[in-house]
C-alpha cells in the first residue's frame, strides 16, 4: 500500500523589538542571566502587562506577506499552567481571537506551484529558560527571555513530504529575515518549529492519528525527523500496529524521535481573555500604513529578477536568498549594466572567498562599485578575465579599488597590436618544428603558441588578440 | 477635640493657619493607635519609625510654605498595595514575607501630595471575604462592637479609620471591599469607575473589577483623597484616560431637581428591618434635598451573585498561579517540583483562598467554560445595560449597602454562601464597572451603622459627591464615635 504524509508545521518567530511584549526590557540575546529582567517580566504581584506597539506591527507585517487576513478586532488569552520559567503561571498569549488568519504561502513543486494554507498567526510572549546543575540535583531559572515577543504561524496540514516541510520553512524563515523582523537564528532559538505528522494510505480523505515532533533546531533535522517519523509511522501501521498520538523529541545523535512518555500530560490550558489587556483595534488606515512600508518580499524579487536582468532562475535564486546579497547585486548591476557577468563574480570568485572567511556579503571588502567598474574594465578589454580573477583577490584581500590594484600590479593588458605582432613573430621564428608540425595538421599546437605568447608578455596580453594574430601568422598570411 | 478625630479638610486648615504640624498631628494618630490598635488590630504592620521621619521632612516642606494637599495626613494603606522596601502581604502566609521592590501607583501619588503612611491595614487574604476574618494575621474588630467584624476584605482600613487610627485610607473594593466594611464601620467609602484609578501595584484578586478607593470621615474628604487618586496611568492597559475633575467643586451643591433611581429588585425579604427603615428615611431626606425619587428596575440583579462568584474566582484562579513558591514568598520543602508546589500552596494560602481557586480553576475547565465563564460574560454584559438603560431614568441610583449591620465574629465562617450575601447589593457595581459611595445614614437601636449606598454612570464621582453630599448635610445623621 502507498502511503502519503500529512504534515504541519507551527513556527514560532522571536521579534526583532528592542525591548519585550509587555515591559521595557531589553530583548539582547546573551546577557548575564536576570539582568533583562523587571517586576513586570518578573510577574511580581500587583504588576500590569503593556503591550508593545511594535510586535503587532511586526506580526501585521508578516500576516500581510503570508496573505492572510488580519481581524479587526483581536484579543490577549492567559494560558494557564504551573512551570518555575513561567513567572506568572500563565502565558500571555492569543486564543480564541487571534491577529490573523486564513493565509498561504507558495512553494515550487516539481516546476509548478503549491499553496500551503496558514491557518492563523498570534502573538505571545517567550517564556524563561532553565539552567540544569550538572554536578547537584537543583535548577536555576534565566528569565531574561521571559516576555520577548513571539509570533507563531500554524500551517495548515497542507505538506505531504519532509522536502515541502523544509521548503516551507526556508520559505517562511526567509519572509521573516526579509521583513527585518525575526533575526532567523535556529540556534540561539529566534526560529523554531514543532511539527504535527501522521500518514494515511494515499486516496484517504480522513487524517490519521498524528504525533508533535519538538527538538528540531535546523531546517535539516527537521526534514530528518520527519523522515524518520514518516517511516516509523508507516512501519507501525504497515505491521498492523497503531499510532500512539504523542508528542515525541528528536533526538540529533541518534537520529530518531523518542517518546516524551507522559512527560506532558495532556494539559488543560484553562484559557480566558486576559482581563489584564484590552482588544487590539486593527483598522483599514493601520494595515495601509504598514502595507506601504513593506519591502519587496523574496519571490516578487526573484520574478524581477528573471525578467529585468534576463538571469536564471537558479540565479535569481541564489542572489535573493539574502536579501542584503540582492540588493549588493543591484547596486553592481547599476553601475556596470552587466547583469550576466555581475551574476557569475558574485556568485563564483566573491562567494568562495566569502565562504571560505565565513563572512557574509554584509563584511564584503569589496564595494559593490569597485565590482561594477572590474567587470567594466574586462569589457572594456583593459585587462582580462584571467586578470580579473588575481584582481578581484587583491582589491577582496585589500579592500582596494580595481584601478589601484591594477597600477600597482602593472597590471594592464597588451592590446598594441603591432607590439604583440612583434613578440609573436619572435616565438615562431625560435620554434621552426612546431609551425612545421602545427602547419602539417597537427592543431593541438595552437595552445602551444598561446602560451608561449602570453609567458612572454607574463600573461598580459589581450588573449583575442594573441588569438587572431596568432592564426593570421600561423598560417603564414 | 483631639487631633486623630480630626478630618484631612479641618486638618489641612489648621496648618495652614499654622496651629499643628505634620508630627503633632502623626504623633497624636500613633498615640491613637497605642491606645486603641490591641482591641481594634487594624493594621498589620504599623509605620511609626516611617511616619514619623516623613513627618519631619513633611514640617520642612510645610515651613518652606510647600503645603499639598494632604501635606502632614497620616493615611493607612490596605496591604495590598505594594510599597517600595516595606512587607507587602496581601493578608496572606504565603506573602508574609515578600518586599516589593516598586511602589504602586497610588501610593507614588499619596506621597507626592503629602501624605504621611501611617500602616499597612489589615484585610481578608488576598480580598477574599467579608469580614478581614480571612486574614492570616488574626480578625480586625469592628471598633463600634468588639465582638463584631468590621467588613471586608477592607476591613482593616475601615475600621483604622473609624477607630481614628488613622485621618483616611485606601481600600480597594472587587464586589463591595471597600464600600460594605464603610458602611459597616459608620465612615465615607467609594469604589470609583473601573479604569479611573490606577491598578498598578495592586495585588490582583480579580483584574476585571478591582478598584481601589478611599475611606474617610466625611465626604469632603472623599473628594480631596479622589482628587489625588485619580488619572490615567499608561503603566495600566485598563486605565481610562478621561480628564479628571476637581471633586471637591462638586461638595455643597445642590441637588435639586435631580432623580434619585430606587431599584425595586433592591427591597426584598432578607433585608434587616431596621436597614429598611434607615433606607426609607434617607429616601425621604433626598426628598426634602429638593430631589425625586423614581422607581427603576435592574432586572437582571438576582443573576449578580452567580456571575460574580464564576468570573471573580476564575480570575483569581489565574491570578494567584504565580504564588508557587519558587520566586518570592513563602516556600515549603517538598521532594521534587511538584511536592514543592503542592505544599506550599497547600500551607502558604488559607481555606477560603484554596476555596475560591478551586471553584474558578474549575470555571475554566475544558468543557464547563462555554458553561461558566462564557455565560456569565454574557449575562455581565446585560447587567452592565440593565445600569446603561436606570441612568436613562435617574441621575444617581440609592440602595442599601448591606442587608444587615455588622455580624458577630464567626457567625458566618462556617456558611461561605451566607457570607457571599452579604455583598449582595455591591456586587452588581463592579460587574458593571461605574462608581458607588457608602455614607452613613443612621444607627439601630443596639448602635452598630448602618450605611446608604449611591451610584452613578461611568466616571461620574462627581455626581455621587454632590449628591452624597447633600444628603451629609440635610439628614444630619448623628455624631458619634466608638466608644472604645
Ligand atoms: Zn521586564
Amino acid at each position: 500500500m502507498e502511503f502519503e504524509a500529512v504534515i504541519g508545521l507551527e513556527v514560532h518567530a522571536q521579534m526583532l523589538t528592542d525591548t519585550k511584549i509587555f515591559c521595557n526590557c531589553s530583548t539582547k540575546f546573551g546577557a548575564a542571566p536576570n539582568s533583562h529582567t523587571c517586576p513586570v517580566c518578573l510577574g511580581m504581584p500587583g504588576v500590569l502587562p503593556v503591550l508593545n506597539k511594535k510586535v503587532v506591527e511586526y506580526a501585521m507585517k508578516m500576516a500581510l506577506a503570508t496573505n492572510c487576513k488580519i481581524n479587526p478586532t483581536c484579543e490577549f488569552a492567559r494560558k494557564n499552567y504551573f512551570y518555575p520559567d513561567l513567572p506568572k503561571g500563565y502565558q500571555i498569549s492569543q486564543y480564541a481571537y487571534p491577529l490573523a488568519e486564513h493565509g498561504y504561502v507558495e512553494l515550487e513543486v516539481n516546476g509548478g506551484k503549491k499553496k500551503i494554507g496558514i491557518t492563523r498567526i498570534h502573538m505571545e510572549e517567550d517564556a524563561g529558560k532553565l539552567l540544569h546543575d550538572e554536578h547537584n540535583p537543583v535548577s536555576y531559572v534565566d528569565l531574561n527571555r521571559t516576555g520577548v515577543p513571539l509570533i507563531e504561524i500554524v500551517s495548515e496540514p497542507d505538506i505531504r513530504s519532509s522536502e515541502e516541510a523544509a521548503d516551507y520553512l526556508k520559505r517562511l524563515h526567509e519572509i521573516l529575515v526579509y521583513l527585518e523582523i525575526c533575526d532567523g537564528n535556529m540556534e540561539e532559538g529566534s526560529f523554531r518549529c514543532d511539527a504535527n505528522v501522521s500518514i494515511r494510505p494515499k486516496g484517504q480523505k480522513e487524517f490519521g492519528t498524528r504525533t508533535e515532533l519538538k527538538n528540531m533546531n535546523s531546517f535539516r533535522n527537521v526534514q530528518r525527523a520527519l523522515e524518520y517519523e514518516i517511516k516509523r509511522q508507516q512501519y507501525i501501521v504497515e505491521n498492523g500496529g497503531a499510532i500512539v498520538q504523542e508528542t515525541r523529541l528528536w533526538d540529533d545523535a541518534q537520529g530518531a524521535t523518542n517518546s516524551m512518555r507522559g512527560k506532558e500530560e495532556a494539559h488543560d490550558y484553562r484559557y480566558f481573555p486576559d482581563p489584564d489587556l484590552v482588544p487590539v483595534i486593527v483598522d483599514a488606515a493601520w494595515i495601509d500604513k504598514i502595507r506601504v512600508d513593506m519591502p519587496e518580499l523574496p519571490q516578487a524579487k526573484r520574478e524581477r529578477f528573471i525578467s529585468e536582468y534576463q538571469i536564471s532562475a537558479y540565479d535569481a535564486g541564489v542572489l535573493t536568498a539574502d536579501k542584503a546579497l540582492a540588493q549588493y547585486y543591484e547596486e553592481v548591476v547599476a553601475i556596470c549594466a552587466k547583469p550576466k557577468q555581475a551574476a557569475n563574480w558574485l556568485m563564483g570568485d566573491v562567494m568562495k572567498f566569502l565562504n571560505e572567511d565565513k563572512k557574509t556579503i554584509r563584511d564584503c571588502p569589496i564595494a559593490a562599485a569597485s565590482l561594477a567598474e572590474m567587470i567594466n574594465l574586462i569589457d572594456a578589454g583593459t585587462i582580462s578575465g584571467k586578470m580579473a580573477k588575481d584582481i578581484a583577490e587583491e582589491m577582496y584581500r585589500s579592500g582596494k579599488k580595481p584601478q589601484e590594484v591594477i597600477a600597482e600590479k602593472g597590471m594592464v593588458q597588451i592590446t598594441d597590436e603591432a607590439a604583440l605582432a612583434k613578440t609573436i613573430s619572435s616565438i615562431i621564428d625560435a620554434n621552426p618544428q612546431q609551425l612545421a608540425d602545427y602547419r602539417a595538421g597537427k592543431e593541438k599546437l595552437f595552445g602551444y603558441f598561446v602560451g608561449q605568447a602570453m609567458k612572454a608578455t607574463q600573461g598580459k596580453a589581450n588573449p583575442q588578440i594573441v588569438n587572431d594574430l596568432l592564426k593570421k601568422m600561423l598560417a603564414g598570411k | 477635640m483631639e487631633l486623630y478625630q480630626s478630618t484631612i479638610h479641618e486638618l489641612q486648615d489648621k496648618i495652614k493657619e499654622g496651629k499643628t504640624t505634620a508630627t503633632e498631628i502623626t504623633c497624636s494618630v500613633l498615640q491613637r493607635i497605642d491606645a486603641v490598635e490591641e482591641k481594634v488590630h487594624s493594621y498589620i504592620r504599623v509605620l511609626k519609625e516611617e511616619a514619623l521621619a516623613a513627618a519631619t521632612d513633611a514640617d520642612k516642606e510645610i515651613k518652606k510654605g510647600n503645603i499639598k494637599p494632604l501635606s502632614g495626613i497620616p493615611v493607612a494603606l490596605k496591604d495590598i498595595v505594594c510599597t517600595k522596601g516595606l512587607p507587602t502581604t496581601c493578608g496572606s502566609h504565603i506573602l508574609h514575607n515578600f518586599v516589593p521592590p516598586y511602589d504602586a501607583t497610588v501610593v507614588e501619588k499619596l506621597r507626592a501630595a503629602g501624605a504621611i503612611f501611617i500602616g499597612k491595614a489589615n484585610m481578608d487574604e488576598f480580598a477574599m471575604g467579608s469580614s478581614t476574618e480571612t486574614s492570616y494575621f488574626g480578625p480586625t474588630r469592628n471598633p463600634w462592637d468588639l465582638e463584631r467584624i468590621p467588613g471586608g476584605s477592607s476591613g482593616g482600613s475601615a475600621a483604622a479609620v473609624a477607630a481614628d487610627e488613622c485621618i483616611a485610607s485606601i481600600g480597594s473594593d472587587t464586589g463591595g471591599s471597600i464600600r460594605q466594611p464603610a458602611a459597616l464601620c459608620g465612615i465615607v467609602g467609594m469604589k470609583p469607575t473601573y479604569g479611573r484609578v490606577s491598578r498598578f501595584g495592586l495585588i490582583a484578586f480579580a483584574s476585571s473589577l478591582d478598584q481601589i478607593g478611599p475611606f474617610t470621615k466625611d465626604v469632603e474628604d472623599c473628594a480631596i483623597m479622589m482628587n489625588v487618586l485619580a488619572g490615567y496611568d499608561p503603566k495600566e492597559s485598563t486605565s481610562v484616560n478621561v480628564e479628571v475633575p476637581d471633586y471637591r467643586q462638586f461638595v455643597g451643591k445642590d441637588i435639586q431637581g435631580w432623580k434619585v433611581g430606587i431599584p425595586k429588585e433592591y427591597f426584598v425579604e432578607g433585608i434587616d428591618p431596621e436597614v429598611k427603615a434607615a433606607i426609607e428615611a434617607a429616601i425621604k431626606t433626598m426628598e426634602k434635598c429638593g430631589a425625586q425619587s423614581v422607581e427603576i428596575s435592574l432586572p437582571h440583579t438576582q443573576y449578580c451573585l452567580a456571575v460574580y462568584y464564576i468570573i471573580a474566582p476564575a480570575e483569581a484562579s489565574s491570578n494567584l498561579a504565580r504564588y508557587d513558591g519558587v520566586k518570592y514568598g513563602f516556600r515549603a520543602a517538598g521532594g521534587d517540583l511538584l511536592d514543592m508546589y503542592r505544599k506550599t500552596r497547600m500551607r502558604g494560602f488559607g481555606a477560603e483562598v484554596k476555596r475560591r481557586i478551586m471553584i474558578g480553576t474549575y470555571a475554566l475547565s475544558a468543557g464547563y467554560y462555554d458553561a461558566y465563564y462564557k455565560k456569565a460574560s454574557q449575562v455581565r454584559a446585560l447587567i452592565k445595560r440593565d445600569f446603561e438603560d436606570a441612568f436613562k431614568k435617574c441621575d444617581v441610583i440609592l440602595t442599601p449597602t448591606t442587608p444587615t449591620p455588622a455580624f458577630k465574629i464567626g457567625e458566618k465562617t462556617d456558611n461561605p454562601l451566607q457570607m457571599y450575601l452579604s455583598d449582595i447589593f455591591t456586587i452588581s457595581t463592579n460587574l458593571a464597572g461605574i462608581p458607588g459611595i457608602s455614607l452613613p445614614c443612621g444607627f439601630t437601636k443596639s448602635g452598630l451603622p448602618i450605611g446608604v449606598q449611591f451610584l452613578a454612570g461611568h466616571f461620574q464621582e462627581g455626581k455621587l459627591i454632590q449628591v452624597a453630599s447633600a444628603y451629609e448635610r440635610k439628614a444630619q445623621v448623628e455624631k458619634r464615635r466608638p466608644g472604645l
